[in-house]
């Protein structure tokens, strides 16, 4: 978990920030923070499905779970949990958020 | 349409006519039909010329009866007929039927009060030898450019920075307070212009020079003092508003040349046409840009306005790869930086134009700030509405009305967008509140400044020095009138007129008027109550319901799309373009200083995977490569083309 988290960390200190180190904490906001804009949800979202083969479904896209590394952390977690119990299929089955998109 | 260019010295009497004529060479692309120079003690004016009106007489400089008074002219003075007559009855004797020469027996008459009586679209020196004094003036909206600088004594002035560049006492140098307002305005604030001491006139403003003192003045004002009274019945408005811009247009259809139009497939081009094509026997030519993106492209609404209004009309088709093509040259045109990439379809529209024979088009451009159509508007209306109760999901709903045709915000769960779109409550009794979000956004850019950058600029806000050129009576102007202010004063010279106006029409000697800049209309546009210029949420009510029955139903009740070109993808299309590989290598980025390398790489990589897809990153990668393409072509060497883009150096007069 912690390697995911850090993984995740360099992500969106890579793509959002372009390297620079930000001085935001794990648990800080990123819409609070100004780190994501509308487009960024996407790039979130593409990143999590293509990298961790999860899928991530409408529902899921609220704040609580994607708008902080501690809250993206544990969202991660719990879909890999979910796939390992088999109850969820892999990415790659429709998802209406980024099926028409230009990722 | 036209250049000038001059020196004015407080102590030499000698003016250096090779300088002069290497200054004016620099710019005669906007007046490649013949140049002339005028030099006198202590002062030389110089004009390149597009000749419009009185093509065999109207040789310039132009003087009056005695030879005392001397002017260079850039522009048109639309209600030239008029003044010439009244001129005439007064006694003037004219040499030419030219309009340039109506301003300088008008000068005679009203001294430097002479522009407030033009209607037009202008920037001119006159030098009043009696007097022994220069003076210069611009007009009211800032259509046509007019910069200066001091330099050994002289006052040095030009249509375009790179004339100034041309004098050998000058220096090129970036003014980074002046990046760091592009970086947030999209504008540099006049008179800063991206060079060090380089300045603008500010539209709207006259300035004299006399024994070495500058004297600058504003000559008009934009007020919306008042806006808030109906003053008369909405049957009224459209009546007057019918008339204003019936006649901005006919007197903007002066010309010794065939005038043609763009026609974008909006309403306002539409309107304009429409109106031209009232006066004129003949079938108009219009022109338009189609993109080969299809979220951009907007040809079948160009095509529903071309047959319904009957034009010879003449497209040109823009891609990626076309906007990088002609990037550099867009930059050299500009001269400063920009965050989107829309100038570059635009100059190739002029091209355009040019190669079919013409030289003056009418647009529609002007319409969306002084009768409220921008997106910018509804936004802010939508956000002030929704932050009253901002616990309404109702209310919320409303911002899916806002940039339909943006898909990836439309993608957005509704608890995203209300976080995206929400008015801190700080926010709501900011003067800027309409264009808080996009200022914000804008100035991200700025992360990418180098350390060294960011260092200098500690302590500089760019939005007090924008407070301190607000009117005192904008304070209490309704907010809708305040984001027009913002739209009309700034943007619309520092961006829309210039950058996207302008420069890219005139680098091909296509000269643009805009009826809807006619300052009549501006000024009665601006006692207009807001709601009727925004009904509710119907952007232009008051000028679909003037103007829809000359119109196609579909372009008049269309969603609003604004002009959107082609962005930071068009740099990575195809495998990649030399030159911004060149400008964005980490080793080019250190040297020039201004950026951060390891930030710009990563910005670079990101779009070369394809991951680039947010407007956050398209504008950080055109303002940075823009900027890089300014410190190429007018710091570190001073040619078109710069020194890593030679192969398309062209043209000019460094010779």
């Amino acid at each position: 978990m912690d390697s995911a988290q850090a993984e995740l960390r360099r992500f969106v200190i890579d793509n959002f920030l372009y390297g620079r180190d930000g001085r935001f904490r794990d648990d800080d906001s990123f819409l609070d923070m100004g780190i994501i804009d509308s487009t960024g949800l996407l790039e979130l979202v593409n990143f999590l499905e293509k990298h961790y083969g999860i899928s991530v479904e409408e529902a899921d896209l609220i704040p609580e779970n994607l708008d902080s590394i501690v809250q993206l952390a544990g969202f991660l977690q719990r879909k890999l949990d979910q796939r390992r119990a088999g109850s969820v299929p892999a990415a790659g089955t429709a998802n209406c958020l980024v099926a028409g998109s230009e990722l | 349409m036209c250049a000038i260019a001059g020196i004015c010295n407080s102590k030499k009497f000698t003016v250096d006519t090779q300088v002069l004529e290497r200054m004016i060479g620099m710019v005669r692309h906007r007046g490649p039909d013949e140049w002339g120079l005028h030099a006198d003690r202590g002062v030389g004016l110089a004009s390149a010329r597009l000749s419009i009106i009185d093509l065999s007489g109207g040789h310039q400089p132009i003087h009056n009866e005695d030879r005392s008074i001397w002017i260079t002219f850039n522009g048109e003075i639309f209600n030239y007929l008029e003044l010439r007559e009244e001129l005439l009855s007064r006694g003037h004797i004219f040499a030419t039927h030219s309009d340039t020469e109506v301003i300088v027996h008008l000068y005679e008459e009203k001294g430097t009060e002479c522009v407030r009586e033009l209607n037009g679209q202008w920037a001119f020196a006159i030098w009043d030898g009696r007097q022994r004094r220069l003076f210069l003036s611009r007009d009211r909206l800032g259509v046509r450019p007019l910069f200066y600088t001091r330099a050994g004594g002289s006052l040095i002035f030009a249509s375009e920075i790179k004339s100034i560049f041309a004098h050998p006492e000058v220096r090129r140098e970036l003014d980074l307070a002046a990046l760091e307002q592009i970086f947030t305005f999209w504008f540099t604030l006049p008179p800063h212009t991206i060079f060090k001491d380089i300045c603008e006139l500010p539209p709207g403003h006259s300035l004299t020079f006399k024994d070495g003192e500058t004297n600058i003045r504003p000559y008009w004002h934009l007020d919306f003092t008042g806006s808030s009274e109906r003053i008369l019945s909405e049957n009224e408005y459209i009546e007057q508003l019918g008339h204003l811009l019936i006649d901005a247009t006919h007197i903007r259809l002066r010309s010794d040349v065939p005038v043609g139009a763009y026609l974008s497939g909006g309403l306002d081009s539409a309107i304009v046409t429409a109106l031209i094509n009232k006066f004129s026997g003949a079938r108009l030519r219009t022109f338009s840009v189609a993109f080969t993106p299809r979220e951009l492209d907007e040809s079948p609404y160009q095509q529903e306005a071309v047959h319904f209004l009957n034009t010879a009309h003449e497209q040109i088709r823009c891609g990626y790869e076309d906007v990088a093509a002609v990037f550099p040259d867009v930059i050299w045109h500009t001269e400063k930086p920009i965050v989107r990439a829309a100038p570059a379809p635009l100059y190739m529209l002029s091209k355009l134009v040019r190669e079919g024979g013409y030289k003056v088009v009418l647009t529609g451009e002007g319409a969306d700030e002084i009768f409220g159509g921008y997106d910018i508007y509804k936004e802010a209306k939508i956000r002030r509405f929704c932050a009253a109760q901002p616990e309404s999901k109702q209310r919320a709903r409303l911002l899916r009305r806002l940039y339909p045709y943006q898909t990836n915000l439309q993608k957005q769960p509704d608890c995203y967008l209300q976080r995206f779109f929400r008015a801190r409550p700080e926010d709501i009794s900011n003067p800027f509140f309409s264009h808080l979000p996009r200022w914000e956004l804008t100035a991200q850019v700025k992360s990418f400044f180098s350390d060294e950058v960011k260092a200098s600029l500690a302590g500089y806000d760019p939005l007090s020095e924008l407070v301190a050129q607000l009117p005192v009576d904008y304070f209490g102007w309704h907010s809708f009138c305040q984001a027009q202010y913002l739209e009309t004063m700034f943007l619309l010279p520092g961006y829309i007129l210039s950058s996207q106006g302008d420069r890219v029409a005139l680098a091909h000697s296509v000269e643009a008027r805009h009826p809807f800049l006619d300052y009549r209309l501006v000024e009665f546009a601006a006692k207009m109550p807001p709601n009727l210029k925004m009904k509710v949420l119907n952007e232009k009510y008051i000028l679909k319901r003037t103007f829809g029955p000359l119109l196609p139903a579909s372009i008049v009740n269309r969603p609003k799309q604004p002009y959107r070109a082609p962005d930071g993808r068009s740099f990575f299309s195809g495998g990649g373009v030399d030159y911004a590989e060149g400008l964005l290598a980490p080793s080019q980025i250190k040297a020039d200083g201004i950026f951060d390398p390891s930030a710009v790489a990563k910005l670079v990589e990101k779009f070369r995977a394809g991951r680039a897809i947010g407007v956050k990153d398209d504008m950080a990668l055109v303002g940075i490569l823009s900027t890089q393409l300014v410190i190429d072509q007018f710091i570190s060497t001073f040619q078109q083309g710069g020194s890593l883009w030679t192969a398309l150096r062209q043209n000019c007069a460094v010779s």
